[in-house]
């Protein structure tokens, strides 16, 4: 998006140095100007250490979340300085904003993690930065052996004389040091030459994480730091009534406790989310018995009547009326009038919540004149933000450190934990580690959107389809946001270019806003989520109903290979054709059209998500009472060039679980204006007996610039499961979560 | 009164409020952070630790019911080198976000020793969850350390 053409356009060097050490460092140190002059910019962090034993270190710049990137996003620099894989290793780099301009500026390019971007926006620089080290090695073996530099080759960390001599990198690092780069970008490899990117690595982290040694965010064990835990209000936008903390100021162990205001209602999520008490004491469990003992009268706030039955009343009435139309291409009306067969069909989608398992936490200590941050976070520069906001203090005076997280999915995108961990230390001068629980997780979420989605297509007489319609009625996660016009609302929930668009003649979108306290927010891969599950269920059924095959139904709607504009995340262009060889892969593996024993089913759905094109086939039995057995699970994904096949696959494989586990099992109900569950007997993720004992992933070999992968393995699965289930059983099921309705539904059958 | 117990060999006394869970003595006391905190409910197995060989959910255990006990956790494990199962995680990069594998393997461990040769269905008793959904790969490292805990016999 824009973030990424201004990477581009504003070019960063690398510079050189020797360290006391004798390894040579490089920092991205000075940028260019408009005119082309370098800006000066204070030595902040290093990106590549050449140690003295040719050993290579390089900084991970990104928010390691589970998606990988902490392994990626080096290999691509690894590529182009020429490193050898096997001695890089490999250090998360903190928070580096450049705060000496008129715009605060990441120093090394994004560091958050969202809308699977870490790739696409490293891509440019990350190999730019490889190639200048590269350059200063090359032109240091050049003088030394007095050959033109273009004659010096390198490979595995190390250089080639012309004759066929070789030498290590870190032999010329001090001449390396002293040497300047060029005005212009350094030239990158050609891709044929590649020997690190698209070779399948292992995370790098693994034997850390295998021993235990790894380091999360609850990990953090800083001197005379102290651990709080909080009660927040269960009532969405609730406050204290009456709060006695006699009790829980007795606990052995209890140090302080804190209230910390929340937000007013309806006023922008800006900080923390609800209002709470916060018990500080010498460890968890002190805390933990503290706040047991904490005794607060909540009132319930402007959402006390706030209950599921109602949000799905309110959808089911807000649908029988025309919404806000935001993407009107002919005349959807007046393809109805004329249509040899209408489809409608209605799907529901629930709240979810994101669940990491390591939930939100944060370790601050905030001074008189400064703060410190380690945490497990998605956006490290919000979390800046987040305590300046708390604290007065400014942003350059607060250093953010990132641990590895315990998982993401959208939830660290919001630093409300951070806030409330700066609170915290702010009031009681103390480093304090913040500690949310699961209960504290599940009922204080940015939850994914409610919403209820209805669809129409109109066929004519050879059963194409002429028009179509998608009326969704949702809970926008916009909704508190201060940048966010009401009118705008919707951008969040349709995104207008996803398919049919342009493959419809009269194609409509309408959106109604739906009234509902409970805090949202971005759930891995926000709206493609619902909306593939609806529409990609949605093609299999009228697929049905006009008595065609729905993978020639879905190729024919495709159409011939060329490319759509599209205007949001993901673009600017879509092509039909990358889409059409996902979906035609998935159905070659699993044998598609192959005749199938009684009670069997495969289902197929495809989609275009953040840049990444992927595709499921999915093959169930049903047993008679309705337990359903995964026989196959196949998916397909294009996400450009891959540079981890390996990682690709994992991401694959986990957001395919991710999105079977949700569609079968999940859902926040909310009941008297708060959320009803409170741990995971209530919210139960799948386990290993209820999952597909594999998936098989085949990555499409592309050259085109890489797209992420981390969100790319769910919008499919949950429509390929629901299809395969009406091909084994003839019951379609609309509302999500799937649960027993199955059952139910042969029952009654 | 003292509570006295093993932890990876080592032997521990504790006199502190015998109620409080494994888990919290383990990470907030003995500073073994590698059994982490998933739900405190006993569902998800993230703080998974191995008691006397078996795999237990340590955040459902007071320290007062531990006289005695041996506690192996994540740590101890393979305290000569990895062990097989650590190794076969590795081998078949399980981890993505890795905060359920110290309990993931630690389950797996405790399987492998009851059952060598592990049916599907035997993979299945495993219960804890992993958030990012590696199960697939954490079957085939199942199998794995299967095959090399029984070629080292």
């Amino acid at each position: 998006m824009n973030a990424l053409a201004s990477v581009v356009t504003r070019r960063r060097f690398l510079q050189a140095s020797l360290s006391a050490s004798g390894a040579l460092v490089l920092v991205p140190g000075s940028t260019l100007a408009a005119d082309g002059s370098p800006t000066p910019e204070n030595p902040l962090g290093i990106l590549i250490r050449i140690e003295p034993d040719n050993r290579i270190v390089i900084g991970a710049i990104g928010a390691e979340i589970g998606q990988g990137v902490k392994t990626s996003l080096p290999m691509i620099l690894a590529e182009e300085l020429d490193a050898d894989w096997s001695q890089v290793s490999v250090e998360q780099k903190p928070l580096m904003i450049d705060f000496s301009g008129p715009e605060p500026r990441f120093r090394f390019g994004s560091q958050g993690a969202g809308g699977s971007t870490s790739i696409p926006d490293g891509w440019a620089e990350l190999r730019q930065f490889g190639a200048q080290a590269r350059w200063l090695i090359r032109q240091a073996a050049a003088a030394r052996w007095n050959v033109p530099p273009e004659k010096v080759g390198t490979r595995d960390s190390h250089v080639i004389h012309p004759d066929g001599r070789q030498a290590p990198y870190a032999e010329f690092a001090a001449a390396a040091s002293k040497l300047t780069l060029p005005a212009e970008p350094v030239a990158l490899k050609d891709p044929s030459e590649y020997r690190v990117i698209g070779q399948p690595r292992r995370v790098v982290d693994a034997e850390e994480i295998v021993t235990g040694r790894a380091r999360y965010g609850i990990d953090v064990y800083e001197p005379d730091a102290r651990t709080a835990v909080m009660l927040r209000c269960p009532y969405f936008d609730g406050e204290i009534a009456s709060l006695d903390d006699k009790a829980a100021r007795a606990v052995p162990g209890v140090r302080a406790v804190v209230v910390v205001p929340g937000p007013r209602p309806g006023e922008p999520f800006t900080a923390n989310l609800a209002t709470g008490v916060a018990v500080v004491a010498d460890d968890m469990w002190s805390a933990l018995k503290g706040r047991n003992a904490l005794k607060v009268e909540w009132t319930r706030g402007p959402f006390a009547s706030e209950s599921s039955a109602a949000l799905d009343a309110q959808c089911e009435a807000l649908l029988g009326k025309t919404g806000q139309v935001v993407r009107n291409d002919g005349d959807f009306d007046a393809a109805r009038k004329s249509a040899a067969r209408v489809v409608t069909a209605r799907y529901r989608e629930p709240y979810i919540s994101h669940a990491p398992l390591e939930a939100p936490c944060a370790f601050v200590h905030v001074m008189s004149d400064r703060a410190r941050v380690v945490a497990p976070l998605q956006q490290p520069g919000g979390a800046s933000r987040a305590v300046s906001r708390v604290t007065g203090i400014p942003r350059p005076a607060i250093t953010v450190e990132m641990t590895r997280c315990g998982g993401g999915f959208g939830r660290r995108l919001t630093n409300d934990f951070v806030a409330e961990a700066a609170h915290v230390s702010k009031a009681t001068g103390w480093p304090v580690k913040l500690v949310w629980t699961r209960t504290d997780d599940l009922q204080h979420d940015f939850f994914r959107p409610f919403g209820h989605h209805e669809l129409i297509a109109t066929l004519d007489e050879s059963s194409r389809v002429t028009g179509w319609t998608h009326r969704l009625a949702s809970a926008s996660k916009y909704y508190r946001r201060a940048d966010v016009k009401p009118e705008d609302l919707w951008t969040a929930e349709l995104y207008p270019d996803d398919f049919p668009a342009y493959l419809v003649p009269n194609y409509r979108l309408e959106w109604h806003e739906v009234k509902s306290g409970i805090p949202r927010g971005s759930w891995r891969a926000p709206a493609h989520t619902a909306n593939a599950f609806c529409v990609q269920s949605f093609v299999d059924e009228v697929a049905h109903a006009a008595g065609q095959d729905p993978l020639a139904f879905q190729l024919a709607m495709l159409g011939p290979d060329r490319v759509l504009d599209y205007a949001q995340h993901g673009g600017p262009k879509f092509s039909t054709g990358r889409l059409r060889t996902v979906l035609e892969r998935v159905a070659r593996e699993i044998g598609w059209g192959r005749k199938l024993p009684r009670d069997r089913g495969i289902g197929l759905a495809a989609h275009f998500t953040f840049g990444g094109y992927t595709a499921h086939a999915i093959e169930v039995s049903v047993a008679p009472g309705g337990a359903i057995a995964f026989e196959r699970v196949v998916a397909a994904t294009d996400v450009g060039r891959p540079i981890n096949p390996l990682g690709i696959v994992a991401q694959i494989q986990g957001g395919t679980i991710d999105g079977l586990s949700t569609a079968m099992n999940l859902e926040i109900s909310i009941r008297d204006g708060r959320v009803e569950q409170s741990n995971f007997d209530g919210y139960p993720l799948a386990m290993m007996r209820q999952m597909p004992h594999d998936v098989e992933v085949h990555v499409i070999e592309s050259t085109a610039d890489p797209a992420g992968c981390g969100e790319m393995g769910i919008p499919t699965a949950a429509p390929a499961l629901a299809n395969a289930i009406f091909a084994a059983t003839g019951i379609r099921i609309r509302n999500l979560p799937m649960r027993d309705q199955l059952a139910l539904a042969l029952k009654k059958a | 009164m003292s509570i006295r117990f093993t932890v990876n060999g080592a032997e521990k006394e504790f006199a502190g409020d015998g109620e409080m869970p494994l888990l919290w003595y383990l990470r907030d006391h003995a500073r073994l952070t590698g059994t982490k905190f998933g739900c405190g409910g006993g569902f998800c197995g993230a703080c998974t630790v191995l008691l006397d060989g078996a795999a237990v959910r340590s955040c459902q255990l007071p320290v007062e019911s531990l006289a005695g006990r041996k506690v192996t956790t994540i740590e101890g494990l393979g305290a000569h080198g990895l062990h097989a199962v650590q190794k076969a995680w590795i081998e078949e990069d399980v981890p993505q976000c890795g905060y359920c594998q110290a309990g993931q393997i630690l389950s797996a461990v405790a399987l492998l020793q009851r059952v060598p040769d592990p049916t599907p269905a035997d993979v299945d008793t495993i219960t804890n969850f992993c958030r990012c959904g590696t199960y697939a790969r954490i079957r085939r490292a199942i199998a794995r350390a299967a095959r090399e805990l029984k070629d080292a016999k």
